[in-house]
């Protein structure tokens, strides 16, 4: 028979073992991007546009719709998922319709991106007549967005102690002045965590603007809401698998750039997390 | 008994239920202008509920269901047209744990001037200290008005919040068990800065200490189960107690 402790030293390494092997593919997957792809990278191929039938030049156009889609999702889905928010954590009352809400927002949570460009395009871009446009685009994103927005965000706002409610009620000050005075300061560097992470989640999808928002190809920079757009995830797929003879370190570059932008959202959020979590002392 | 000024509170036949438990059975009182009433009992007899039923705090929680009458300068406070903002703006209340906000000294007595948008700049400036001083804290932080409020001791915090409460001019401070963290030193110097303030304000204080409540206040009110048993006094209520439930718990034989 194995002795206790040579046993708990067998199991504790297969299970050191086994964590190893899930951060491995993360590894590779970086390794190689970086490998293949850092030699593409260089100011050039991110400040112009692509050129030679995207076999060359840059990604600049795909590398803005981005920012562009993200920016005017996240302008749409912070303040309405906050609101819901601070509705559901400060003044919804435990019934009937509350549940109904937030299984709601659980299941918007699961439902798979590609539903959601459906959605999109049969509301926004033929129902209401958006187009397929950066604002169909966006307001997509927005509703895919609101779930992690509006969980965090009561998370953050259910963090803040209820006796600073108490207070802040004992003086005389109403429920929505202490929402806005006390409770949303000291929530707020969890909601902006909240947010980034949901911009990072978004930043690379695909399917949800794949209808709604993206193009194969634009000569020339948007102008307005309701121009389409190139973005980053898109323009990868199409550089992958739709030209020939595509010089592959720029696919690799354009993979690289993505991971980028995505890391250093997640990073942000978590130099924002921990800046915070310091200097909070309740 | 209690002299015949008008009482500022006045509670009739108050009852009050957390879902089915009944807290308060039927209470009637009567709080006096500018003295310090102390409310006693054990755990649980319901003297913190009462306390919160005179700036209606009760009402943050779920399921609270409230009968009889609560006068407040003669309103009935849980009458509809109440407006429980500017209740509790006169009504004021210091809690057990003192729990001043995270941030300076300086704001967290600003706090309910700048909300209200009573005062700002050197008026401001001027409430803020008016206030510390009135709580014997001026001297000791007017130059950490700055410093974050939580490096404060439990005691300078505790009157942090009484100054932050004071700052808003309310006429009745309710104080539940203020003390009930602080070491004995810290507890005299409250108690010495309690009858200071009762010259410009009602004070309320609920306490578990029995000495505290004969050293300081002027009428006392012994509850049990709920129910106030008996109220007048304080030096009647310690010496020649009407009730016999009472004078058990005065002398110590439960509690």
């Amino acid at each position: 028979m194995m002795n206790t402790k040579t046993s708990q030293k067998i199991a504790f390494s297969a299970l050191l073992a086994v964590t190893l092997m899930v951060i491995l593919p993360v590894l590779i997957i970086i390794i190689i991007i970086i490998r293949e792809g850092i030699s593409a990278i260089n100011w050039q191929f991110i400040a112009s546009m692509p050129s030679n039938g995207m076999r060359s030049g840059g990604i600049m156009p795909a590398i803005l719709g981005t920012i562009y889609l993200v920016v005017l999702s996240v302008a749409i889905a912070l303040p309405v998922g906050v609101l819901a928010a601070i509705y559901l954590n400060e003044y919804a009352k435990d019934n009937l319709l509350t549940r109904v809400i937030k299984l709601s927002i659980v299941n918007l949570a699961g439902v798979p991106s590609v539903v959601y460009g459906l959605f999109g395009l049969g509301l926004f871009v033929i129902f209401m007549k958006f187009g397929v446009s950066i604002l169909s685009g966006a307001l997509t994103l927005a509703i895919m967005e609101l779930p992690v927005i509006i969980t965090t965000s009561k998370e953050a706002l259910n963090s803040v102690p209820q006796s600073f409610r108490e207070v802040s009620l004992s003086l005389g000050v109403s429920r929505w002045k202490t929402v806005r005075h006390v409770v949303l300061p000291h929530a707020l560097p969890g909601i902006m965590t909240g947010t980034i992470l949901s911009i990072a989640r978004i930043a690379g999808e695909t399917a949800p603007i794949l209808f709604t928002a993206a193009a194969f190809y634009v000569p020339r920079l948007p102008n307005s809401v309701f121009d389409q757009v190139m973005v980053l995830p898109y323009h990868l797929f199409i550089i992958s698998t739709q030209i020939p003879n595509m010089p592959k370190n720029l696919s690799y570059g354009t993979a690289l750039v993505l991971l980028m932008l995505v890391i250093s959202m997640n990073l942000a959020a978590i130099v924002i997390r921990t800046y915070f979590r310091k200097r909070k002392k309740w | 008994m209690i002299e015949s000024v008008s009482p500022i509170i006045k509670t009739e036949d108050l009852s009050l239920f957390y879902g089915d438990f009944q807290a308060l059975k039927s209470v009637n009182s009567e709080i006096a202008r500018n003295k310090i009433t102390s409310i006693i009992g054990p755990s649980g007899c319901g003297k913190s509920t009462l306390l919160r039923v005179f700036n209606r705090i009760n009402d943050t929680i779920d399921n609270v269901k409230v009968t009889g009458r609560v006068f407040f300068e003669g309103q009935d406070i849980y009458h509809i047209t109440c407006d429980i903002d500017s209740l509790r703006r006169k009504v004021g209340m210091v809690f057990q744990r003192p729990n001043p906000f995270p941030l300076s000294v300086l704001e967290n007595v600003a706090f309910g001037l700048r909300v209200h948008g009573i005062a700002s700049g050197s008026e401001l400036d001027g409430i803020v200290e008016e206030s510390l001083k009135s709580v014997l804290l001026w001297e000791e932080l007017k130059d950490k008005l700055k410093k974050s409020a939580l490096n404060l001791s439990l005691e300078q915090k505790q009157r942090l919040c009484i100054a932050r409460l004071v700052a808003v001019k309310p006429d009745v401070i309710l104080l539940d068990e203020p003390c009930s963290t602080l070491d004995p030193m810290a507890t005299m110097k409250i108690e010495e800065l309690m009858v200071e303030l009762k010259k410009k304000y009602t004070i309320i204080i609920v306490t578990h200490n029995m000495q505290q409540a004969a050293r300081v206040s002027d009428d006392t009110g012994f509850m049990l189960l709920g129910e106030l048993i008996e109220f007048g006094k304080t030096s009647a209520i310690f010496t020649s107690p009407e009730k016999k439930e009472t004078e058990d718990y005065i002398t110590g034989r439960f509690g």
